[in-house]
């Protein structure tokens, strides 16, 4: 084997995709992969038989639409559908839910607070409008604020471009969307008790944060700025599972003349003279290749497959600082049937989006008091949706397939986790669902309950940080992953870094693979095959 | 009020004159309005209209926001709110009013019925109880709304005042615009207050949706004597249009909604500078405007005439046949009875001053086919279309 | 009514006295009107029975910012910055931590601990003097930038990217918004040092260690040290109080006391008077304000004359106080294990984890008194013997995350609480009990009705960093002016924030002369 222009380790969605707009360059590409399945945590798994899970990421919405339609997804298979709908049950057996109708949501909202109902036009407005300035950065590479170079000054001149396209109120207001937590930000619109923890819930998932912690309200654009065909907010099923997202890519990728290795895991990234020269797999074998790319998160790719001696110390001693935070589990679960939930009338399509169970934020902010203490919460944040529903090919007919999304479970409980431990965890999600499902427990027919340790190990996300490090301000744009190595360039020549531990993150979204793509193809000088922003206006 | 949580098996409530208006649907177009099924055709477009300038049209008001604001400092609480100084309005009389944020821009406009000392109800296009309980702060003031429990019916038109009184309604000849007056329909309490859109004499009738259908009944029980026609919004968009009426929403953006900035609009932009009084006191946005009325106006919603008789549509606005683009039309009707296409247009000030020459270049289809064409544009300082029996009062019976 | 003054100030807190004297000294008629019946506010002195004196609210301090000591001649009316004292984290095992300005020593402290340590406070030392820019002017604008902010913003930008140089920005960009749990962590091993530093970063403030921003406060904590040690406000003439009353008059100033301002009286969008308690009416040319944003917004002018978006903006203000103060007045020299009487007159700390702060902050959350408060305890006595009777002690201590809102309400629990916080005294010292003659414990409520501060709170609104420079106490009255004409703010609520650094009122008085003076 040999003769590779570049090499891709970890064949996750963000790996494919800088693989496929290297290959579509004409580069020769070759995907090295640890596991026997590709996808890395957008996958569909048949861990019990006749089910598929997405047993890591579950919905899609910020999958950039510029890479699908670049790569060509649609027919390589992919198709995604919109959620309707999300949901918090309530304590006293009420419930709140979010529709997509604008008639049924502003009813709805009504019922439980007529001030909120009229307040969320004013909390729309407002969101869109810090929406539209994040989406344009998102497939551009941030500037180095250390750098004189011009293209940096363009780059900054850019930035500021775009924010002064906000009045001077709304820069401030935009300043304090940044900093703030996303319970007082919330607080500014709202006053139910259950809105406001329907509307937070989006701003934890996977941080380390709690509702009231500073920068969380940043994370809620995280779930907000996606979107499925022009719908901006909305969320999607991949038809498949999230696997088919990662399907659809390696086909565009092997279309391409790509080459994908499975149960390849890299041991070591060849450094001679300040170079990269290929990887060292974990059988001894290696392929060298000019250019060598790591969808693994930044702490891993710097201080697992690289040899210090190879680095700058101060950039050991950024990866040494990042902050992963692992802080999220995940249970899914086979069922015989569909449960029901007593609390919805009948027929309602509530059970078709999000679920979740914490009505207060006085809750959800306990059950980051509990993971600060290397405790899973023991009344935790699930988004929890059974996908089913809509997509037959995840469980035989009738059967149903639902993934729990779980906030907080730490990396490490004290003392370690023991199989019985993991089991208490899991038994901790099934009992809150339960109490609003009596029926839930007797469909029960399998459940696979992950801990950030059992992601990091399977996938190898670090903690099992879905987002590969925390999206908080001190690692984002210019910041991600470290200040002074936000351009997807490694501190050794012919090394980069296309995960989502780069500008702008975590999500099923592709743009950090694409964005990487664009810098390697530059510094190749070949042409550049990676996708424009589509303009929101 | 009317919500339960099985809204989701029918997104749009009914109306209490629904069953009616559906009865007499022909053309069964339907559309929201503030979560409530209406009509925007009942059954012929034309004959709606015509009901407005010549006979009488009925139209079902009841998703219309309303909230009644009430208490020791409600005066003083919208003395704060309005751009307008109210301080001369009294009970039993009517004002337009507009309100703004705090940067001067409009974010709604609607009528203030004044019923007591301290009594008032606000009717709005869109939902304000945020920003009215956010404005309440420091004031003694009780805010609820009452959009779901008070059902109105516009009638409109030159026999309305006749068609009103024969359905047995006594009490309407002393009412002047913007009155106010409590009668009885038969035995039916109803509050009747001279006031409209649609530039027409008209009176908004007030009721309980219990009595509502039997409100409905009484009026039509005339039909015959009279041409009555129930009405849907389309018909509505013609007549507020012919009188010079903007729709915030529509004509332009609503403040707390606009996403991006430089596109809401202060009231000196929207023509309501003469709902804005910088010498009464503070209100909200005072400020703004004041310095906004210190440089010249940047732009104005014009009301302009467009010439020849093409379906305008949407279009741009230029400084004459293939000149620089200085706006666009927000809304635009054929009006019938002036054979004339109006239009009401965001044009660009050039200096302070509207360009002397506007023409607008749109796009019509003829037979699936679309053509570009260019008409020149005259601006007007008067609605198009105010009748003379609009105000008289006693109104002729005609 | 009387003649009209240039300038009425409403309150004489020590940022009211900076503003008060900078403006008298620039030629204008200035009035302080203050409704206790001493000046200084927050850092005047309080009596327990006849006996016994003890600092003000505030009891530590760094020295007042040098150009304010330099412009107003401080020196000359007495001010003396206090003797610099040390930390010293208490250790339940009697294992304690001596903690100074660059070094720290105690039992079973790593080396690389005190290596590290004096290494990370030289950072952040630096980190601090880099913004000072930014918290000697009124922080600038952000669009429709005018001149001076334009220099404000260069001088930072220069002393960021050339002064630090690019490595060491870069560690700047990444820690100005993050967490002191996690620098901590990352820099030491010692479990005590890393919590008397993070009680420093989150003392005043709702937030844990674990907060992020808490670097933020941190470094506006350092900023003081810039212009020295801390010290302890022991009475008498070299405080800053006095001194500053001393300089606000010689230039020419009235500070009338017992004087309570009701209301500020508007016209046309303009301030012009303010009606007091009794009824009586003062006009002046210009009214400034050294009250807490939301009072003076919220209260003195009412929201009726605001904007009703600016007046909610007002109202969503955070800052409800978490600190509660416990004086104690003892008969005799209180004992602590593992500490000799000398070592009594440093500042002496019970927060000896993160993770124990982290706890007692939980609770505050949720309006609940943790049982395990974070406590930082003075004895001025040993600073300035007057303040007791021969041979007695007074006692100050600063009790954090003790609630606003206590759920059920402060009247049961006040005095309950406060013998909880005597006992756990007790465990350090184990014959303090005996020594107490007399207590006063004041919960954040009664320091909101004795000092008029909103909700309590030290800094008159958090410093979290949504509350900070251009958005401090809210954008639209972040330079000192306000929506309301010829109405001005110089307290803790703005910019800079709190501290004894009198930079808030001098950054006011500057605006204040900026746009005209009394013009």
């Amino acid at each position: 084997m040999g003769n590779y222009d570049a090499i891709v380790i970890g064949a996750g969605h963000n790996g494919l995709t800088n693989a496929a707009f290297l290959a579509k360059a004409g580069l020769r590409v070759l995907v090295v992969e640890k596991n026997d399945y590709i996808g890395g945590a957008t996958v569909s798994r048949e861990l019990h038989k006749g089910w598929k899970y997405s047993n890591c990421s579950y919905v899609s919405s910020l999958f950039r639409p510029e890479i699908y339609n670049a790569l060509d997804l649609g027919r390589h298979g992919l198709k995604v559908i919109p959620l309707i709908s999300s949901m918090t049950f309530k304590q006293d057996g009420d419930y709140f839910g979010s529709y997509n109708n604008p008639n049924i949501r502003r009813r709805e909202l009504m019922r439980h607070s007529p001030r909120d109902a009229d307040a969320v036009v004013r909390f729309d407005a407002d969101v869109m409008r810090w929406c539209r300035l994040i989406r344009g950065f998102l497939l551009r590479t941030p500037p180095d604020p250390g750098s004189f170079r011009p293209r940096d000054a363009f780059e900054f001149a850019y930035l500021m471009k775009k924010f002064y396209e906000l009045s001077e109120s709304q820069i401030y207001e935009f300043i304090r969307f940044f900093t703030m937590s996303i319970a007082e930000y919330l607080e500014n619109y709202f006053e139910n008790e259950t809105i406001l923890a329907h509307y937070s819930g989006g701003s934890i998932i996977g941080t380390g944060l709690g509702v009231y912690s500073p920068g969380t309200a940043y994370v809620l654009l995280h779930h907000a700025m996606g979107d499925v065909d022009g719908n901006i907010g909305s969320w999607g099923f991949a038809r498949g599972g999230m696997g088919a997202i990662a399907g659809s890519l390696a086909s565009a990728f092997q279309s391409h003349g790509g080459e994908i290795k499975t149960d390849a895991e890299v041991a070591q990234i060849m450094v001679s003279g300040n170079k990269a020269t290929g990887v060292r797999l974990a059988s001894g074998e290696e392929i060298s290749a000019r250019t060598v790319v790591s969808n693994l998160d930044a702490k891993r790719t710097f201080t697992k497959v690289m040899d210090e001696k190879d680095l700058p110390p101060d950039l050991v001693r950024r990866a040494k600082n990042f902050k992963i935070r692992g802080s999220s589990g995940k249970v899914n679960i086979a069922l015989d049937g569909m449960p029901t939930f007593p609390s919805l009338p009948k027929d309602s399509q509530l059970t078709l989006g999000h679920m979740h169970f914490t009505d207060t934020l006085r809750r959800l902010e306990k059950a980051y008091d509990d993971w600060k203490d290397d405790r899973w919460s023991a009344d935790p944040y699930c988004d929890t949706l059974i996908p089913s529903q809509y997509d037959p090919s995840l469980a035989p007919p009738g059967k149903h397939m639902m993934t729990v999304f779980v906030q907080y479970c730490p990396v490490e409980p004290e003392g370690g986790w023991t199989g019985d431990k993991r089991d208490q965890f899991g038994q901790t999600v099934i009992d809150q669902i339960a109490d609003y499902s009596p029926d839930f427990k007797s469909l029960l027919l399998h459940a696979e309950i992950r801990t950030p340790r059992d992601m990091e190990n399977d996938v190898g996300l670090t903690e099992g940080n879905i987002f590969q490090g925390e999206l908080t301000f001190d690692q984002l744009m210019f910041n991600r992953p470290f200040p002074g190595y936000a351009q997807y360039r490694g501190p050794v020549k012919g090394m980069y870094m296309c995960g989502s531990s780069t500008h702008p993150g975590g999500g099923v979204m592709g743009a950090p693979g694409a964005n990487a793509a664009r810098e390697i193809l530059r510094d190749l000088k070949k042409a550049d095959t990676t996708p424009e922003e589509f303009s929101d206006d | 009020m009317n919500i339960t949580h099985e809204h989701f098996r029918q997104a749009l409530q009914r109306t209490p004159f629904h069953d009616r208006i559906s009865a007499l649907s022909t053309t069964e177009t339907w559309t929201g309005w503030n979560t409530y099924k209406v009509a925007r055709v009942v059954d012929k477009l034309s004959a709606e209209y015509f009901a407005v300038r010549s006979g009488c049209a009925v139209m079902d008001l009841t998703p219309m926001e309303k909230y009644r604001i009430t208490g020791k400092d409600a005066y003083a609480y919208l003395d704060r709110l309005l751009t307008r100084d109210i301080s001369t309005l009294k009970p039993g009389r009517v004002t337009y009013v507009v309100w703004c944020n705090d940067e001067g821009k409009v974010i709604d406009d609607g009528t203030l019925f004044q019923f007591g000392e301290q009594d008032y109800r606000l009717c709005s296009q869109h939902h304000q109880l945020d920003w009215l309980l956010m404005s309440a702060s420091g004031y003694d003031v009780q805010i609820e709304t009452e959009t779901h429990d008070v059902a109105a019916l516009a009638v409109q038109g030159p026999t309305s005042y006749s068609v009103l009184t024969a359905a047995g309604i006594d009490g309407l000849e002393q009412l002047k615009p913007f009155g106010i007056v409590d009668l009885h329909c038969g035995d039916i309490p109803i509050t009747v207050s001279r006031t409209g859109y649609t530039g027409d004499l008209g009176y908004e009738v007030w009721v309980k949706p219990a009595d509502a259908l039997r409100l409905w009944d009484a009026i039509f029980s005339v039909q015959g004597q009279y041409d009555i026609q129930p009405m849907g919004l389309d018909a509505l968009e013609m007549v507020r249009i012919e009188a010079g009426f903007v729709m915030p929403g529509f004509d332009f953006n609503t403040a707390e909604s606009t996403v991006r900035n430089g596109y809401d609009r202060s009231p000196y932009e929207v023509g309501l500078g003469w709902v804005v009084n910088l010498e009464k006191g503070h209100f909200t946005g005072r400020k703004a405007l004041i310095a906004e009325k210190a440089q010249p106006i940047k732009r104005r919603l014009t009301k302009i005439v467009v010439d020849g008789n093409k379906p305008v549509g949407e279009a741009f606005i230029y400084t004459g046949k293939g000149g620089k683009p200085v706006g666009e039309i927000k809304c635009t009707i054929w009006s019938p009875v002036l054979k004339a296409n109006l239009a009401l247009a965001d044009v660009d000030y050039v200096k302070g001053r509207l360009p002397e020459k506007l023409w607008a270049r749109f796009d019509y289809q003829r037979e699936l086919k679309w053509r570009t064409a260019w008409a020149e544009c005259h601006a007007q300082s008067k609605p198009s279309y105010v009748p003379e029996h609009k105000s008289a009062t006693p109104p002729d019976r005609f | 009514m009387t003649e009209r003054n240039d300038v009425i100030i409403i309150g004489a807190g020590h940022n009211g006295l900076v503003c008060a004297a900078y403006l008298a000294r620039a030629g204008l008629n200035v009035l302080c009107l203050e409704s206790s019946s001493s000046a200084g506010g927050m850092s005047a002195p309080r009596t327990l029975g006849d006996d016994y004196q003890f600092p003000g609210l505030a009891h530590l301090s760094y020295p007042v910012d040098s150009a304010i000591r330099r412009d107003l001649k401080l020196d000359k009316f007495g001010y003396l910055p206090g003797k610099a004292i040390d930390t010293i984290a208490l250790d339940a095992g009697g294992n304690h931590l001596t903690i100074g300005a660059n070094r720290v020593s105690g039992d079973g402290l790593p080396e690389s601990d005190e290596a590290a340590y004096a290494e990370f406070r030289k950072q952040y030392l630096d980190f601090a003097e880099a913004l000072k820019p930014l918290f000697g002017n009124k922080p600038p604008r952000l669009k429709n930038i005018p001149f001076a902010d334009k220099t404000t913003l260069a001088k930072i930008g220069w002393n960021i990217r050339m002064g630090l140089g690019r490595e060491t920005m870069y560690e700047l960009l990444r820690v100005a918004a993050i967490n002191i749990y996690d620098v901590l962590n990352e820099t030491f091993e010692d479990d005590r040092l890393k919590g008397a530093i993070a009680a420093d970063a989150v003392m005043g403030s709702a937030m844990g260690p674990r907060t992020p921003g808490t670097v933020l406060t941190w470094l506006q904590r350092l900023r003081g040290e810039l212009g020295g040690p801390m010290s302890l406000q022991s009475g008498g003439r070299s405080q800053l109080v006095h001194a500053l009353t001393q300089s606000a008059e010689d230039a020419g100033a009235t500070i009338q006391l017992n004087t309570h301002v009701e209301k500020i009286l508007v016209d046309n969008g303009k301030a012009f008077a303010v009606e007091l308690s009794n009824g009586e009416m003062l006009k002046a040319k210009i009214v400034i304000s050294n009250a807490d944003p939301r009072f003076t917004f919220g209260k003195l002018v009412g929201a009726p004359l605001l904007d009703a978006m600016f007046a909610n903006r007002v109202s969503q203000i955070r800052g409800a106080g978490v600190v509660a103060k416990l004086n104690l007045a003892l008969s005799g020299m209180p004992e602590f294990e593992g500490l000799a009487d000398t070592q009594l007159a440093n500042r002496l700390l019970v927060a000896p984890s993160m993770k124990y702060i982290e706890h007692a902050f939980n609770h505050s959350k949720y309006g609940e008194c943790s049982e395990h408060p974070v406590l930082d305890i003075a004895i001025p006595s040993l600073h300035n013997s007057s303040l007791a009777p021969d041979g007695h002690h007074v006692m100050c201590v600063n009790v954090s995350f003790v609630p606003y809102d206590l759920e059920g309400g402060w009247e049961d629990e006040k005095t309950t609480f406060a013998y909880k916080v005597i006992s756990q005294l007790g465990q350090y010292s184990p014959n303090l009990k005996s020594l107490i003659v007399d207590h006063e414990f004041l919960t954040p409520q009664d320091v909101e009705t004795q000092f008029h501060a909103v909700q309590g709170h030290w800094h008159h609104g958090e410093l979290s960093i949504h509350q900070s420079f251009m958005m401090r106490p809210l954008h639209g009255a972040a330079q000192y002016d306000t929506p309301i004409d010829k109405l001005f703010l110089c307290g803790a609520g703005c910019h800079p924030g709190g501290g004894l650094t009198g930079l808030p009122g001098r950054n006011a008085a500057k605006r204040v002369l900026e746009l005209g003076g009394a013009k």
